[in-house]
Order: structure tokens, then sequence, then C-alpha cells
């Protein structure tokens, strides 16, 4: 391949595997944001969370690598619900300077204590053989885990837009999205939809983390590293739109990457100034509502 | 003929496909006191928040004056004479009556700038501020914070910056609104005795307000005027009635 | 309505005039209490003279604190980049002392002052339009982009190893610094009590009340004709200088810096020390950074760890049940004791 359209394909494969890795753990964030308007700074927790279990499952009992995903996911997606009954549900109300302040709060002891179980020292994961290497699509090779990553990300996307345009609940989700109270006064129980869908969200932060670890190595720093990336995502998507996390995942991701191959050194700089030029321009970013 | 104190022309606006106002022409001489009735989402709040500029129209002219406001913002309207009240009390719940009423003040005669002399060592401020409490019988609430007033009492302090902004053009949005029977009267009064060369539109829902005090009455239906004239005449008028009985059926008779 | 008075109405209602009067033009008079945190710093002076540099380092976060609370506490906006304006005084003065060789102290707090107060003017004047997540984020990526300006010209700005070879001159020509830091709090308190004196007379102006307005009711003030936007950047800007001065003292007095000055950590912690302490109330930037700074110095020694876990249990806490923070708690107090005398 001639050397120009090799990078361009390099830098969009890539860009898209991170796009995926921004769009999974993000979307449960940009979801509950536009459902209940409350600002979780410990999504980040969440994803790190799940990572740690991931590292865990694989390394001390043995367990597969995608297994262990997708039992990181659950446990973090269940364990989220006593903290959102009992504690979140409070501060639903509350202001922006308060939800900020508890969430950042519940992050710190998050990092704290796995820094105290796993140490500070960033962990890597066992991958099988298939997800390791390259792999031939005709025309080039690409390492298999981004190729996996871009897949899992495709069919996520497919199972999410299905759930949420085509089923019932999805219906009740958008609903109660767009306008609350008309939504709680034809008998939509919101209450009970957002422990769901914050369950959902946090689930879907765990299996990013744990897809995470594998690119960006895994240390507890990495709930508050990232976390300004997913609400970035999300801010630039516009709250509550799966397209609109989907479509700022895409583009913030395939910007960064470019931005990382071309100028190494100013590299992280492309994906803030693109942030402040879309919020100036759509402040509620690309699908959200005023 | 002197100029009107306020004059709409033509003004149109929508949200989305929906119009919500519709080529309304209104006119305010000095003095006035006119009443803006209709059925509920007939626009009557929108059509407030288009003349005071908390709402761009589409279309159309908001004259203060004989001036064209239309593209002048809300707040430079407020300092050029026009002063309103909303539906639901909007105040500084925080904060003491007295200092409710000198933030107006303040914001009027320019003192805002001011960024080292204290506010409390004005005492031209405060006296002034004292006055408008006195005339609403309020003094003894002045260092009450609003929160911790009845509902009633703090509708009266929303009056009360709204005056304080000493404007030419009063916009009072349902005044009485939410505020319990036993204490309407004292709002009605505020309203009754208010200084004549004020221009006043007050929306109003209940028509023995309305009767009580306007001499001009609009009425507005799905965003658009539907007729205009004296009590009297809207009092005679069988399609009126009409409109507002059909509301009435919906919802089984007005109280009081 | 209210029950009939012994009094006639006018005289009662003139009494209470009176009362009013009274007590909103005595607000802003000096209270006993507020020369306690100065006599305070003084006493910490003579009593720790081997803590010197750390009393020095807390008295510059209680600036910058200070001017977080002039827009956070005051002005209600909440942001997530205020270390920006620490960091561009930090690196004013650390540029003239080590690219230009310019190191005197006062006129390079004024030149922090200005250039802080510049870049908040120009960013306030774009941002301030928003509120809520979309001013966090651009307030945060403004921070960062500073951030990465900075390191993508590590030539200049030294990166993350800092700027090498950094002098700083005597003060007015004639006081070194001195290892223990003795110099450097004095000067640090002579610079904030400057400072304080004038937030302090902000505040109780009509303009600093304009802003409590602005944060009570935003609505309210655009009816009433206020120039919000004019009122916001105004105060950002303010806020911005202000704490561009803190960081410049940063340079100074650890002759050193580097681009973590601009970190979103130094950010968080600015906010933290200032709910902690009670914001929209000037003091409570001095017990919140104290506070913090002393906690952070004894346990972060002990274990960066539980440190940090601490300081999050802290914060959940104060949003639980300590809402308007320490001075908060303390009113409260005050408050409860006082109903219990006869």
């Amino acid at each position: 391949m001639p050397q120009v359209a090799s990078i361009a394909v390099s830098i969009l494969f890539d860009g898209l595997a991170y796009a995926m890795f921004l769009f999974i753990t993000a979307v449960g964030l940009s979801v509950t944001m536009g459902l209940m308007n409350f600002v979780n700074l410990a999504h980040g927790a969440f994803a790190m969370a799940g990572g740690y279990i991931v590292v865990t499952l694989t390394r001390s009992y043995g367990v597969g690598f995608v297994p262990s995903l997708l039992i990181a996911a659950v446990i973090v997606g269940v364990a989220s619900v006593p903290f959102e009954r009992l504690l979140y549900r409070r501060f639903y109300k509350a202001t922006d300077l308060e939800q900020v302040l508890l969430t950042i709060g519940l992050a710190f002891m998050a990092i704290a204590t796995f820094t105290y179980f796993y140490g500070p020292i960033p962990k890597s994961v066992p991958l099988p053989n298939w997800l390791q290497g390259d792999i031939n699509l005709g025309f080039r090779l690409f390492p298999s885990y981004r190729a996996f990553l871009i897949a899992l990300g495709a069919a996520l996307i497919a199972v999410l837009w299905y759930s949420f345009e085509r089923t019932n609940i999805g219906a009740k989700i958008r609903a109660a999205v767009d306008n609350r109270r008309m939504a709680e006064s034809v008998g939509i129980n919101v209450d009970r939809l957002f422990t769901l869908t914050f369950a959902l969200g946090s689930g879907l932060a765990a299996l990013g983390g744990g897809l995470a670890i594998q690119l960006f190595g895994l240390s507890p720093s990495f709930a508050v590293i990232y976390l300004v990336l997913f609400l970035i995502v999300v801010a630039v998507g516009g709250l509550g739109s799966l397209k609109g996390t989907l479509l700022a995942a895409l583009v913030l991701g395939v910007f960064d990457t470019a931005g990382k191959y071309l100028m190494a050194d100013a590299g992280g700089f492309f994906i803030y100034a693109v942030t402040v030029a879309v919020l100036l321009i759509k402040p509620a970013g690309f699908y959200g509502r005023e | 003929m002197s100029v009107a104190a306020l004059q709409v022309q033509g003004l149109n606006r929508a949200f989305g496909a929906l119009p919500v106002t519709r080529d309304v022409d209104l006119t305010l001489e000095k003095g006035a006191r006119r009443a803006l009735i209709g059925p509920n989402g007939a626009g009557k709040t929108t059509l407030v928040n288009l003349i005071t500029g908390a709402l761009k129209p589409h279309s159309g002219r908001v004259l203060l004056d004989g001036e064209d406001i239309t593209l002048t913002g809300q707040a430079e309207r407020a300092r050029r004479g026009l002063a309103r009240t909303f539906q639901i009390n909007q105040l500084f719940r925080g904060l003491p009556v007295l200092q409710n009423v000198g933030m107006a003040i303040s914001e009027r005669d320019g003192h805002g700038n001011n960024m080292w002399r204290p506010l409390g060592s004005s005492r031209v401020i405060m006296d002034e501020a004292l006055d408008y409490l006195d005339a609403l019988r309020l003094t003894d609430d002045a260092l009450k914070l609003v929160r911790e007033l009845p509902y009633g009492r703090q509708r009266l302090v929303e009056i009360a910056i709204a005056l304080a902004q000493k404007p030419r053009v009063l916009l009072l949005d349902e005044p009485a609104a939410g505020v319990p029977s036993s204490e309407t009267h004292l709002i009605l009064d505020v309203v009754a005795s208010l200084d004549p060369d004020i221009a006043i539109l007050i929306i109003e829902h209940d028509m023995d307000v309305v009767f009580r005090f306007a001499k001009e009455i609009t009425v507005l239906v799905q965003g658009a005027v539907f007729t205009q004239g004296t009590p009297e005449e809207i009092m005679a008028n069988a399609a009126v009635r009409a409109v507002y009985l059909g509301e009435e059926s919906h919802r089984g008779g007005r109280h009081g | 309505m209210a029950a009939s008075e012994a009094k006639p109405p006018a005289a009662a209602r003139s009494q209470a005039r009176e009362r009013a009067v009274a007590y909103l033009t005595s607000r802003h008079r000096f209270r006993l209490a507020e020369v306690l945190p100065w006599v305070l710093a003084l006493a910490a002076y003579f009593l720790l003279p081997d803590r010197m540099t750390f009393g020095g380092q807390v008295l510059i976060m209680v600036m910058f604190a200070l001017s977080l609370d002039l827009i956070l506490g005051y002005a209600g906006i909440v942001t997530l980049g205020h270390a920006a304006f620490f960091g561009i005084g930090a690196y004013t003065v650390g540029l003239l002392a080590a690219r230009l060789n310019y190191s005197e102290p006062i006129s390079g707090l004024i030149a922090a002052a200005l250039v802080a107060g510049l870049i908040g003017f120009i960013t306030g004047w774009f941002l301030l339009r928003y509120r809520g997540l979309t001013l966090l984020m651009l307030t945060l990526a403004t921070a960062i982009m500073l951030q990465e300006t900075g390191n993508l010209r590590s030539d200049i700005s030294g990166g993350y190893d800092g700027l090498p070879g950094l002098t700083i001159a005597p003060l007015f020509g004639v006081f070194q610094y001195d290892l223990y830091g003795h110099v450097n709090y004095l000067y640090v308190l002579g610079v904030l009590a400057v400072i304080f004196f004038f937030v302090r007379r902000l505040v109780y102006s009509p303009f600093g009340q304009a802003l409590t307005g602005i944060r009570e009711n935003v609505r309210r003030m655009h009816a009433i004709g206020s120039p919000v936007h004019r009122r916001l950047v105004t105060v950002y800007t303010i806020a911005a200088a202000i704490a561009g001065v803190a960081g410049a003292l940063f340079t100074q007095t650890n002759a050193y810096v580097t681009l973590t000055v601009f970190d979103f950590d130094v950010s968080a912690k600015v906010m933290v020390m200032l709910i902690l302490g009670g914001t929209g109330r000037l003091y409570g930037a001095f017990a919140g950074a104290v506070v913090y700074m002393v906690l952070e110095d004894y346990f972060s020694k002990l274990s960066p760890t539980f440190w940090q876990f601490g300081i999050g249990l802290l914060l959940v806490l104060a949003v639980l049940f300590a809402r308007r923070g320490l001075l908060g708690l303390i009113e409260d107090a005050g408050r409860y004791f006082a109903r219990g005398k006869p």
C-alpha cells in the first residue's frame, strides 16, 4: 500500500478501536446523565473496578479473558444498584456542584481502596491466543485485539440500537430522557427505569475497563485520567443520546489517534480543541437537547 | 397623539412546528390598565416573554415609548423602564426581603458597577427600599429571608421588586396565582393603588379581578388576538363566552 | 396579617425600619472575630519557626481558594479549570526569571496578575455564556490545553521536569530569601492581607451583592436589568488575576515550577478546600485551606492511600451532612447553643 494511504488506514483502524472503547465505556454515562440529570464523576471508577475484576479472574482464577469480561460487567452492574438506590437517588435534585463533589469523593475512595489491594503499578491481562498477534484482513495485517474491539463494539452498538429503538423498554427510556414528567404521567416508572439503565451503564463501563487493560494498562488512577475522556465524549455527543455518544466517540477517537500519529508531542491537544470547538457552537453537544 | 408606552406589532413566534404567538398587535397607552385573558395554553405568558425580551420573536416589532426595542436584550429593556413579575415567584429566596428590593434599586441606578463602597452604607438605597416595603406592608418582614415568608407575602415581594424598578410599563403575570384566597385582597389592593402613570398589562384568570381592575381587555386564543374591548363589551360578547364555556365544561366551572 | 401591636402602627413601622437599616448598614463593618485568622497567622510565625516553608504554601493556598470563592461561592459559577490561572501566574514569574533573567518579586506579581487576568477575561468572555456540564468541560479542556501547549514547547517551559535555574531577586532589593522560609512567609502574608482587603470590599459593594443575586436567581437579575454576562466576566477576570498572584508566589517561594501546576488535581484540590471551609464566606478559604493542608501534610506522609481515601470520605460526608462547610458547622453550633440560653 502507498505510504500515505497506509498511515491513513492505520489511523482509521486504531481510531475506530479507540472509539469503540470510548463508546462502550461512555454510553452508560450519557444515558444516565440525560435521564436523571446527574453528574456522575465516579463512572470512571466503575470502569476501573471492572478492569481489576478481569485481572483477578484471569490471573488468580484462570478464567478466560472473554468470560471474565462478561462476569465483571455483571458483577459491577449488580453492585452499582445499591449505590444508586441508597446514595445517588438522594442527590438527583441537588445542585451540579453537590453531585460533582459527592461523586469525586466516591471516586477518590474507590481509587484508594483499589490501590490498597492491588498496588499502584499498572497491571496487564493475559490474552487468549486468538487475540494476540495480527489478523489478516486481505489487504493488510491488523492487530487482532483491536479488530476484536471493533467487532465487539459494532455488535454492542447493534444490540443497543435495537433495544433502544425497537423494544418497549427502549421506548420508555427514550421517552423519559425526552420529557421525564410526561413519562411519569403516562405511568412509566422512571425510578425503576433509572436503576436499570444505571446498572446497565455501569456494567458496560466495567466491560470497557476490562477492554482497556490491553490498550493502556490498568492502574487505579485510570478512574480519573480516563474520566475526563468519558465526560468529553458525553458532553460533545449530547446527554442521553446513543447516536450522539457514538458520533462523538468516533470523531474524538479518530482525531486523537490522528493527532498522536502525526504530531507525537502535541497529540493530546487535538481532542480538547475539538471539544471546545464543538461545545462553543453546540453547547448541548451533537444530539443534546438545550 | 402622544406616543404609546408600549406597542406590539405583528409579533410571531413558534416552538418548532407549533405557533404560539400569531400576528399579535397590542397597544398600551400611558396609564393603561389592560387585562390579557384567554383559555389555558393561549400563549399569554409567551407573549409577555416576547415583550420583555426573554424570548426572541420570529417576526414583528416591539416598541417602548416609540423606540424599537425588538433587537434589544432583556436586561436593557428592563433598564429602559419595562418591568415584569413572574407567574411563579422569581425571588432571591436566601436573601432578606429588604435586600431583594435593594437589588432592584441598585441595578436601576447603575450602582452594580461599584466595587468599592459598601452597599449598606448607602442609606438612600435602603430608605427607598423601605419605602416600597412600607407601601406593601412588608416592613416587619424586611430582615426575614424570603423563603421564610408565606407564599402570599412572597408574591408581594415579587411586586415590590418590579415597582422598585420605577417602570413605565409593568407586566404582571397572574399576580394572585398561588395566593390563598384569604390573602388575595392584599395583592389586589396593591395593584389597584399603583401609580396612574404606569402602563400596566395584567394576565389574569380570575374575572372578578379583571373587571375590578381593567379598563380594557385583550382576549388571546391559541396565540392570536381573539378580540379586544372594554370590560362591558367583552362580557356581552357571546363568542368570548363560548371560548371560555368550552373550557369551563371541561373543568366543571370556576371557583370563586 | 400581623396581629395588633401595643404601639400605634406608624411608630412600630419606623422602629422596624430603623432595625432594618441598622442591620444592613453595619454588615460590612469589621467584626472582632475577623482579626482572629490574622492573629493566628502571625502567631504561627513566632511559635512555629521551623514550619515556615510549609506555612507559606498554606497561605498561598488560602489566596488561591479565596479567588475561587469569588466565582464559586459568590457568583455561583462551577468550573473545573481554575488551576489554569494559577499555572499562568506561576509560569509568568518562572519564564521571566529563567528565560529573561528578571525576577524582581513585586513587579513579578503584578505581571502575573495582568497576564492571568487577561487570559481570564478572554476565556471568561467566551465561556461564561454556558453553564452546567458544558461549562465544566470547557473550563477543564482549557486548562488541559494550556498544559499541553506547555508540554509542546517544553524547550521553553521546561515541561514536567520544571524550569531550570530559577533564582528570585531579593524582596525590595534587601530581604534575601532564606532557607527557612521566614522572609517568604511574611512576604506572602503581606500580599494576602492586601488582596484580602480588596476582596472584602468587593464582596460588600453593590457589585458583590449583584454577584450574590446572580447566584441566587439569575433569571430575576436579567429581569431587573442587570448586565449579567458583564458582571460574571468581571469577577472571573479578578479571580483569575488573584489566582495568578497565588501562582506567582508559588514559583517565587519555591524557586521552581513544573507543568503540574496545571493539573486537574490542583483545580480539584482548591475546590475541596473551599467546600470544606465553606463557600461564600471569604473566611471559608482560610479555614478550608489550613485544615486541608495540615491534614494532607500529616496523613499523606503516613500513607498516601489512606489520605486519598480519607479526603474522599470527608468530601462525601461534607456533601451529605455539612453542606456549608466548617464555617457553616460552626455557625450552626453557635446558633444551637445560643438558642439554649434563657
